[in-house]
């Protein structure tokens, strides 16, 4: 049994190393405005470059993004825009009865995600913060993580960032939660015994069979991937590595999850927010 | 790591059982030969019908496609390697700018796309383009 | 997604005779028929299957679909008209609910 799952790991790692793809040395350009998809690696990095997932892709899987039309993430926004002007909850209240205009309110939030609440005295995602403004403001229910309104909300506060460099704090209080997210960054779990660093530190821009290992970069999501035929967060797709590497996920909105994503996101300080983007 | 042989099968079959390998039923020639008289009413002359598709798409999931032919009434399309090959069939009218639509269409894995044009005049001509579908190695 | 949307991208104006491109996309699983759910069964195929385009009610395109559309159906094509009017879209789902939009274009 040893021997099979080494092999199988060997057989995912090995094939077509450093293949030939198409849109690499691509520019994303939306709305006439250059994006930052590759930058310098800042001191104490792992890369010499830190490179968006979106470089990773071909050049037709790029162009679906580039269009907003085209995109069909922006659906979900849009749902988005209308769940921020609906009234629900025991105070009768929307979230632009508070925040009034997301193109102002929201510019730039997502792009300092995960964030330290001071009221909760703990690191929170964006869908945490979306979730604990429903019910302490508008005393609603909370959205599942991963639900049509979730996933339509984040991508409709994402794209008031989008274009606006990543800018994730780890200092103060979040220290220790980028200490434990970069711990699990290294540990190997599940039978395939592997890390996230093994693909996509030390293989990133190999192949793994057809696809091309990217850095996991999280500056795009929620994305519309091809292969979900739809939106999801950032956890389903942790959960998703960990679904591959045959190991336990961790739940989405757990704190191990959220420790991944802040040590992640601060990894891709400097790039462009693209939310919602589209990924293979 | 040397890979003897046997190793080689065993990586095959420990691939196929975690289900990292699937085989998609194909459509049989006589099914996209029955789709294609259906619509054309016999078999059309070969070639005259621009497929635009990506040479190698990313996931079989969402590929980008168009077709064109002018001064056609309708086209099919058809994906030889599916399941079922019917995909869609496009109607076009005398405020059309070209006889020309593009989608996005499902390919369970490398195969040909095929289009069938109709002219006003009845007559048919059919095209075939081989799209290439990548199979990812990672889920999630 | 429950909610079903549809969007369009239609110029407003356009020259008479004029090629000009119509872009439409439509929120829908397009569940082929083909997957099986958690419980092992067949998932019931539900698509939109049919795509008319009317132009002051005259149909100037139209498109049937299949279960290998992919999931929120685009679909693109080109129109040159020679006056002004209503292009109206509507799109049809297995179960026999319809979708529609209107789009206004000055011809001048």
């Amino acid at each position: 049994m040893k021997k099979f799952i080494a092999l199988c790991a060997a057989g995912l790692m090995a094939l077509g190393s450093g293949a030939a793809n198409a849109g690499e040395d691509s520019e994303l350009v939306m709305n006439g405005v250059q994006y930052i998809t590759k930058l310098k690696a800042p001191a104490g990095s792992p890369f010499d470059e830190v490179i968006s997932g979106w470089r990773f892709r071909n050049n037709e899987t790029q162009t679906l993004q580039t269009d907003d039309f085209a995109n069909p993430a922006m659906i979900m926004a849009q749902y988005g825009e209308d769940l921020w002007n609906k009234a629900e909850g025991d105070a009768g209240k929307s979230c632009a009865d508070c925040h009034g205009d997301a193109s102002k309110s929201m510019k730039g939030l997502r792009a300092t995600m995960p964030k330290w609440h001071e009221g909760k005295k703990t690191l929170m995602a964006l869908e945490h913060h979306i979730n604990w403004s429903r019910e302490e403001h508008m005393k609603a229910k909370p959205w599942k993580w991963e639900s049509p309104e979730m996933l339509g909300m984040t991508a409709y506060i994402g794209l008031q960032s989008r274009g606006m460099p990543v800018n994730v704090k780890t200092d103060g209080p979040v220290a220790e939660w980028y200490e434990k997210g970069k711990k699990l960054y290294y540990t190997r779990v599940g039978q395939l015994d592997m890390a996230c660093a093994h693909c996509h530190e030390n293989n990133t821009g190999n192949m793994i069979r057809a696809d091309h290992l990217s850095q996991g970069q999280i500056n795009g999501f929620p994305t519309y991937r091809l292969k979900w035929q739809g939106v999801g967060s950032i956890h389903r797709r942790f959960k998703g590595c960990m679904d591959n590497i045959r190991a336990t996920p961790y739940k989405r909105g757990s704190e191990e999850f959220t420790a991944l994503e802040v040590y992640l996101a601060s990894r891709g300080n400097g790039l462009s927010v693209e939310a919602p983007s589209l990924r293979n | 790591m040397e890979m003897t042989r046997r190793d080689l099968f065993a990586l095959a079959a420990g691939l196929a059982a975690v289900g990292l390998i699937s085989l998609p039923a194909d459509a049989s020639e006589e099914a996209v030969k029955a789709a294609v008289e259906k619509f054309a009413g016999g078999m059309p002359k070969s070639g005259g019908v621009e497929i635009v598709a990506p040479e190698i798409a990313e996931n079989g999931n969402t590929v980008p496609i168009e077709v064109a032919a002018a001064g056609a009434t309708s086209i099919l399309v058809l994906a030889a390697g599916n399941p079922n090959p019917g995909v869609a069939t496009f109607h076009f009218s005398k405020m059309s700018a070209e006889s020309r639509g593009a989608t996005r269409i499902r390919l369970a894995k490398t195969q040909e796309v095929v289009a069938v044009a109709k002219m006003a005049d009845g007559s048919t001509t059919m095209s075939r383009r081989e799209v290439k579908v990548t199979i990812g190695g990672c889920g999630g | 997604m429950s909610n079903i949307k549809p969007r369009v991208k239609v110029p407003s104006t356009a020259k008479p005779g004029e090629a000009i491109v119509i872009k439409t996309l439509i929120s829908h699983p397009m569940e082929s028929g083909q997957r099986k759910g958690k419980d092992g069964k067949p998932i019931p195929r539900k698509i939109i299957n049919k795509f008319v385009a009317t132009y002051n009610g005259e149909e100037v395109f139209s498109a049937d679909l299949l279960p290998a559309i992919a999931a929120n159906p685009y679909i693109e094509f080109s129109l040159k008209l020679n006056e002004s009017g209503t292009l109206k879209f509507v799109w049809t789902d297995d179960d026999g609910s319809t979708f529609d939009l209107e789009n206004k274009i000055k011809v001048a």
